[in-house]
Parts: structure tokens; C-alpha cells; sequence
């Protein structure tokens, strides 16, 4: 079975107009042949195979597709593909180093911040938008700042936690 | 889900987006925030021949009040950027109030003031706001700029008054009548769900007599609910216990609220009384205070 994400393929078929699009992912200039009406998401999971970037719903409510364009968060499952043309996107894919994880990263795992695990890089993303702001928010703040994100398994609690170890670790190394 | 095949453009001025708009004859859609029209667009709710993406065009990421205390919200300028504690928000407090509960933080860093009023969502929060405040929308079209009042712009649901060939540039709040206060109240179950019910206050106050008084709701009805006739009670007089429970009944009695599983039409039209008294108490006690 065809699943219907796999349907509009990144690579367009004969005779679809087109755009050639080229996009700064984690660093590195990708250039790309998108139908416009590809979205980011898919263009980042099909064309790109970066799959650490989720879609969960089809009404921009859950955030699990949640990536850093310009460096704000946005839902790349609401933003077409062709839109990201000449700008610069970060996905969880750039959030380690091939040695290290990032302290958000390190963050669910020291606080088991996840159980499935589906909305955990949307979570992330959003978290770290949080704290290239703000690098001492409050439990508040955090939980104010991950409210566009959805978790099925957790009840946000030690989401909630990871990010602000994840905060404290990032001071503690800024210092 | 994914979006049926559509053309895009990408033009640098207005100037060049009303001409393609021209061109298609109403089969375009433009694209500014695409909070709404990206979802619509998946669900198929929406198929545009052609997008017309403004994200490009340079000078329309701007919200600013001018010397003479006009408040103008350019097309491009995003929910987050009312959020933040600036001229606009002091000088419109309803706005400062409204915007940190407009759908999620994520969704505010994209989606835009003027596209949520040109949208017209019943369940909108900005078209409630603009109503409340009275202000008008400047379209732009081949023949130039025309300004479009708020209650003959936001029309039903999801209607407003743009010719299939003109874009909403600019939104525009005119200065208050002596200084302006205001707040809005938004019921809803968890973030970014449909509100429950949705309440816009906007005073202009002289002393402590109120110049101009407007009231919209949101949630509340298959549109956006215009509650201006119930607040003008309050217009020329102080506010009182006695009148601000008489506005709240007014109001609420203007609501159409149905029953849904966030409640009932009777239990929405409680909630509706409640946070117009609520939020007028607050206002008459703040201003007491001041004084």
C-alpha cells in the first residue's frame, strides 16, 4: 500500500511545472525541482530524507513537523516548499554533532522527556527557539513556549523538565 | 493530506501582485501568513488556480503608531510581533491583550494581523479585535488604494469585501478619543482549539467618561459578532456597576451561540455576560485607580 504521504513525490512528475528552489538545511545549500504545492514537510522527508522531522495532522495543530526557519519555529507542514526558496532552515537533523548531542537532546534523554517519541522533535525545535531567546525561563515560560506542541504519551511533565536541564546545561557551558 | 496542483508567483511589489491578481481573474489566492489557507489548502477546502505569495515584497512587515496616535499594521506583520511589549500594544491594550492568545506560539510566528481579518474566521480573534476598535482595512487594486470601514469589510463567515483583484495592505486603528483602554477574553479548552466564546473591548476614555465604546465576540455565532449598538449605552457616561451589568446583558443577548460539544448556546451566552463584565469591572477599577 501506497501511503499517501508518498503520493506527491519531492521529485515532480513529466510535464509539472515546476520550481527550482535552493535552501540553506542545517548549514549546507540544497537545491531542489519542487511542484509549489509540495510542503516543507514533505520536501524535507521525501526529497531530503531527512525523516527526523514528523507530520502528525493534517490542521496544523500538533507541531510535530516543528522546524526553525530564519531561526523562529514554524509548522513545515503549513508552509509550501517553494516559500523557503533563498532562506535558511534548521531541523533536529542539525541539532548533534557526529560526537555530541546538542543539551536538549541530552535533556530527554537524562529526564526520560519522551515515551513514543513521535513529538519529540517538534518539541525540541520548539524548545530551542525558546532558549536562543531566552536561555532562564521559567517553568511557566516553558510551558508556554511548547503549548503549540502536542504529546499523547507524557503528560508534558518531564518534557517540561528536560528543557529546563537543558537550559541550566546551557548556562552552565556558556559561562 | 496535500494540496491540489496550483501555480505561484512570488512578485516583489504590490504593484506587480495586483496585476497577476488582475490576470487571474479570481481563481488566485494570495498567500501571506498561509496559517488558514495552507491548512484549507490540504483539506481541499480551498483550490486556487494560483497563489500569489506577498512574502517576498519589502515594507510590509511593519506595525507602528503615528505622531498624531493612528495605529497602522502592515500586511506582513506576524501575530508574535503584536506579542512583543511595543508602541502598538500600549496604545491598543485589546491588542496587547488579544494577541498572545491568537492560535499557538508557532503558528504566531507566521500567520498575520491583516490576513486573520481579511480571512474573517467567526472564531477570529483580530476580526473581533478590528470591530471593537472601528478601524478600517486599506485595499490596494489597478486603479490605487481605497479604504474599506471594518463593518462593511468583515461580512459573514469568511466573506469580506476585497475585489477578486485587490489585496488588504494595511490595517488601520484610528487614534482614540482621549486615551484608549481595553482588553479581550478568550475561553478556550487548550491552546489552539476553537474558543468557546470570545469577548473585544475597546473604550476611549475622556476623564473618566467614556468617548467611544465598541464590543465584538468571537466563538459565539456563524460570523463575527458586532456588539457596538449594546456598548454605545456606555458612550458619554461613567462606568457604573449598574451600566456595565446592562451592557453585559445586551451583549450577550446579541450573541448567536450554538450548542456544541464545547458547551451549550445557553452556557456560551453566560460566559459572553461574564467577560464583558469582567473585563469592564477590571477597566473601572484600573481607571480608578489611575485617577
Amino acid at each position: 500500500m501506497t501511503s499517501l504521504y508518498d503520493e506527491v513525490q519531492a521529485a515532480p512528475g513529466e510535464g509539472v511545472p515546476t520550481r527550482r528552489v535552493t535552501i540553506k538545511v542545517n548549514g549546507a545549500d540544497r537545491t531542489v525541482d519542487v511542484e509549489p504545492r509540495l510542503l516543507l514537510a514533505h520536501l524535507l522527508r521525501q526529497g531530503l530524507k531527512l525523516t527526523g522531522t514528523h507530520t502528525g495532522c493534517d490542521t496544523s495543530n500538533c507541531g510535530a513537523c516543528t522546524i526553525l526557519f530564519e531561526g523562529r519555529p514554524i509548522k513545515s507542514c503549513t508552509m509550501l516548499a517553494v516559500q523557503a526558496d533563498g532562506h535558511s532552515i534548521e531541523t533536529v537533523e542539525g541539532m548533534a554533532t557526529a560526537s555530541e548531542l546538542h543539551p536538549i537532546q541530552e535533556g530527554f534523554k537524562e529526564e526520560h522527556g519522551l515515551q513514543c517519541g513521535f513529538c519529540t522533535p517538534g518539541m525540541m525545535m520548539a524548545a530551542k527557539a525558546l532558549l536562543d531567546k531566552n536561555d532562564n525561563p521559567t517553568e511557566d515560560e516553558v510551558r508556554w513556549a511548547l503549548s503549540g506542541n502536542l504529546c499523547r504519551c507524557t503528560g508534558y511533565q518531564n518534557i517540561v523538565k528536560s528543557v529546563l536541564w537543558a537550559a541550566e546545561k546551557m548556562r552552565a557551558e556558556s559561562k | 493530506m496535500y494540496p491540489s496542483r496550483f501555480g505561484y508567483e512570488s512578485p516583489k511589489t504590490v504593484e506587480e501582485a495586483v496585476a497577476l491578481l488582475d490576470a487571474s481573474g479570481g481563481e488566485a489566492k494570495v498567500l501571506a501568513g498561509g496559517q488558514s489557507l495552507v491548512p484549507m489548502l490540504r483539506l481541499r477546502f480551498a483550490a486556487p488556480e494560483m497563489l500569489i505569495d506577498i512574502n517576498g515584497i519589502e515594507g510590509l512587515r511593519y506595525h507602528r503608531v503615528d505622531a498624531d496616535g493612528t495605529i497602522r499594521i502592515g500586511a506582513l506583520c506576524r501575530h508574535e510581533d503584536l506579542e512583543e511589549d511595543d508602541a502598538v500594544a500600549k496604545a491598543v491594550p485589546t491588542i496587547a491583550a488579544a494577541a498572545p492568545l491568537v492560535a499557538d506560539p508557532i503558528v504566531r510566528t507566521r500567520g498575520t494581523f491583516v490576513g486573520s481579518v481579511c480571512h474573517a474566521d467567526p472564531q477570529g480573534d483580530w476580526a473581533a479585535t478590528m470591530t471593537a476598535l472601528g478601524g478600517h482595512i486599506v485595499a490596494q487594486g489597478p486603479k490605487g488604494k481605497r479604504d474599506i470601514p471594518i463593518a462593511d469589510f468583515v461580512i459573514g463567515p469568511f466573506q469580506n469585501t476585497l475585489a477578486f483583484n485587490e489585496i488588504a495592505v494595511e490595517a488601520v486603528i484610528p487614534a482614540p478619543k482621549g486615551v484608549r483602554i481595553g482588553n479581550y477574553l478568550k475561553l478556550e479548552r487548550r491552546v489552539g482549539d476553537f474558543a468557546t466564546a470570545s469577548v473585544a473591548v475597546a473604550l476611549d476614555m475622556v476623564g473618566d467618561t467614556v468617548a467611544d465604546a465598541g464590543i465584538a465576540l468571537a466563538g459565539v455565532g456563524g460570523r463575527t459578532i458586532n456588539a457596538n449598538a449594546a456598548a454605545s449605552e456606555l458612550i458619554g457616561k461613567k462606568l457604573t456597576a449598574e451600566n456595565i451589568a446592562s451592557v453585559a446583558a445586551a451583549v450577550a443577548a446579541v450573541a448567536e451561540p450554538r450548542t456544541d460539544h464545547r458547551g451549550s448556546a445557553d452556557y456560551k451566552r453566560q460566559i459572553v455576560k461574564t467577560f464583558v463584565e469582567r473585563i469592564l469591572t477590571g477597566l473601572l477599577s484600573t481607571s480608578q485607580k489611575a485617577a
